[in-house]
């Protein structure tokens, strides 16, 4: 189920997620036998149960499925994207768009993944990275 | 033997509530036994005729155990299958069962919350990846599923608009209604924006209270003190939990639970009186009402807009005033039970349905994610 080559397999499929985002890469699980991607990591994949999912590193292309704008007093950080993004692999991830004013983040809008460290939620301030998103055609 | 042979084997015999909207001092378990309390005086029953417990809430692990115990009831048979704030319509169909299969005679189905005066939503286990990026569930979901309603169908805020002004017009007729001034389309458009498109006012309240019914079997009921509402049809459905997974931001499980419900109870849309659907937002009932199929997919903001759903309207919806402006402690499934029961007695003054006879009350779990519709029906019915 985990590869020889995944950085830490005793991880288990969440740490590994986690495990590649620190090191650069972001990498969505895919059944080798079905071709299906999966996300989250899974130990098996939903639906057909396959159990020989690998990860593999992705194009971090996507479009804005939906997306809101979490109003917050200014003195609290101010207003804030999130959004649910589907990647060209096939399948979704919540996230934020960031490097754009959250009332320009629109449905069908293209996205690049931005593998970055952040100041809010599970991974604030720490060492891990998450994934968010930025306009395709932001300068980087 | 089909889901059919649950038809009409289980009565709501009694109903109550307690501490609605600030109940300061008191825990979530007072609450439920407050609502307890009532819902076996409104019974014409005691405590200890109560063999089956069903119950949960947002802060206990054990709900049945700690119900159990506080109430000193040692129960036959229990159930806290877990979905949300659908939990307690899902208890109805457990409650059936058992009562059905001679496991238990009489079932309580309570609830409590002091989420108002605790001041935290209180909810144990929040989707791991909503919280790798901070959010508050459950609003952003609902936001965003209400956002590709409004892209795929033209869906307005208008729209959604009318669903709120309808409820706050319902609980202008309830005297224990949490909300009661006089609210138009407008101001719900000029309330602040929390999640875009929702603005603070196409949400749910957030309240204290407790609510509790009483189930028995169909016999049993007719020797008690009112008019029993039975049981016609009941089905659940579940697709997802994490707003991510949803499979469409705009049909819920409703789509296929709704069917079933209305199959078991042998009736059609045309057959329902009234509807009481968990208005956690604004966009809930409109996609409840295309999914249980009242008008097309995509028609459901121009269905619920000229006044339809409110007082007066074709087709009356959440005539208690709803979770967005009657109560809601944090779950608010069981209140549809309970107002649909009202209705069915008769007994909802001057917000009654004139000849209600089949009533829906449907119940929502975490962010569309488990819909539970039940079908009841007074004695006519049967």
């Amino acid at each position: 189920m985990t590869t020889a080559t995944s950085p830490a397999a005793e991880l288990g499929p969440e740490g590994q997620f986690w495990a590649h985002l620190r090191a650069g890469r972001l990498m969505i699980q895919r059944s080798h036998s079905t071709g299906e991607y999966v996300f989250y990591p899974r130990l098996i994949a939903p639906r057909s149960g396959a159990d020989d999912l690998e990860f593999v590193e992705v194009s971090g292309f996507g479009t804005v499925y939906s997306t809101t704008i979490m109003r917050r007093p200014a003195k609290h950080g101010g207003d804030y994207n999130a959004c649910v993004v589907e990647l060209d692999e096939g399948v979704r991830m919540l996230s934020r768009v960031i490097e754009c004013a959250p009332d320009e983040v629109h449905i069908g809008m293209r996205l690049q993944a931005v593998i970055a460290p952040v100041d809010f939620g599970t991974y604030a301030n720490s060492e891990q990275p998450i994934v968010l998103f930025r306009p395709v055609g932001a300068a980087p | 033997m089909t889901a059919s042979s649950l038809r009409g084997k289980s009565a709501i015999v009694g109903i109550g509530t307690y501490g609605l909207g600030r109940a300061p001092g008191m825990s979530a378990m007072d609450l439920m036994a407050g609502a307890t309390a009532r819902a076996v005086a409104d019974a014409g029953l005691q405590l200890r005729d109560i063999d089956g417990i069903c119950g949960g809430t947002l802060y206990h692990m054990f709900p049945t155990l700690s119900m159990g115990e506080y109430l000193g009831i040692r129960p036959k048979w229990a159930c806290s299958d877990m979905t949300g704030g659908s939990s307690f319509l899902s208890h109805l169909l457990q409650a059936t069962m058992a009562i059905e299969a001679g496991l238990c005679t009489t079932v309580l189905i309570a609830y409590g919350s002091n989420l108002k005066g605790a001041g935290t939503f209180g909810i144990h286990e929040l989707p791991t990846f909503e919280k790798v990026y901070g959010l508050m569930s459950p609003l952003p979901g609902y936001a965003m599923c209400a956002a590709r309603h409004m892209y795929e169908y033209g869906t307005t805020r208008a729209q959604m608009a009318e669903v709120a002004v309808a409820a706050r017009q319902w609980a202008q007729l309830h005297p224990d209604a949490t909300m009661k001034a006089p609210l138009t389309i407008d101001d719900v458009l000029a309330s602040p924006l929390v999640a875009d498109p929702l603005s603070r006012l196409d949400c749910c309240l957030m309240s204290d209270g407790g609510a509790a019914i009483i189930v028995t079997s169909p016999d049993r009921a007719k020797a008690l003190k009112q008019k029993p509402v039975y049981f016609l049809g009941g089905a659940g459905a579940s697709w997802s939990r994490e707003v991510s997974q949803i499979p469409d931001f705009c049909t819920t499980p409703t789509a296929e639970c709704a069917p079933r419900a209305f199959e078991m109870a042998g009736i059609t849309t045309a057959d329902v009186d009234v509807l009481q659907l968990y208005d956690a937002f604004t966009i809930n009932v409109i996609m409840f009402l295309e999914d249980m199929r009242f008008c097309k997919k995509g028609e459901g903001g121009a269905f619920v807009s000229g006044g339809r759903i409110a007082p007066g309207g074709a087709l009356p919806v959440n005539t208690n005033g709803g979770g967005l402006s009657f109560v809601h402690p944090g779950m608010y499934g069981l209140f549809t039970l309970i107002e649909a029961t009202e209705q069915l007695r008769g007994n909802a003054g001057a917000r009654q349905i004139a000849g209600a006879e089949i009533a829906i009350a449907h119940g929502n779990g975490c962010t569309f994610s488990h819909e539970f519709t039940a079908v009841l029906g007074g004695a006519n019915t049967l």
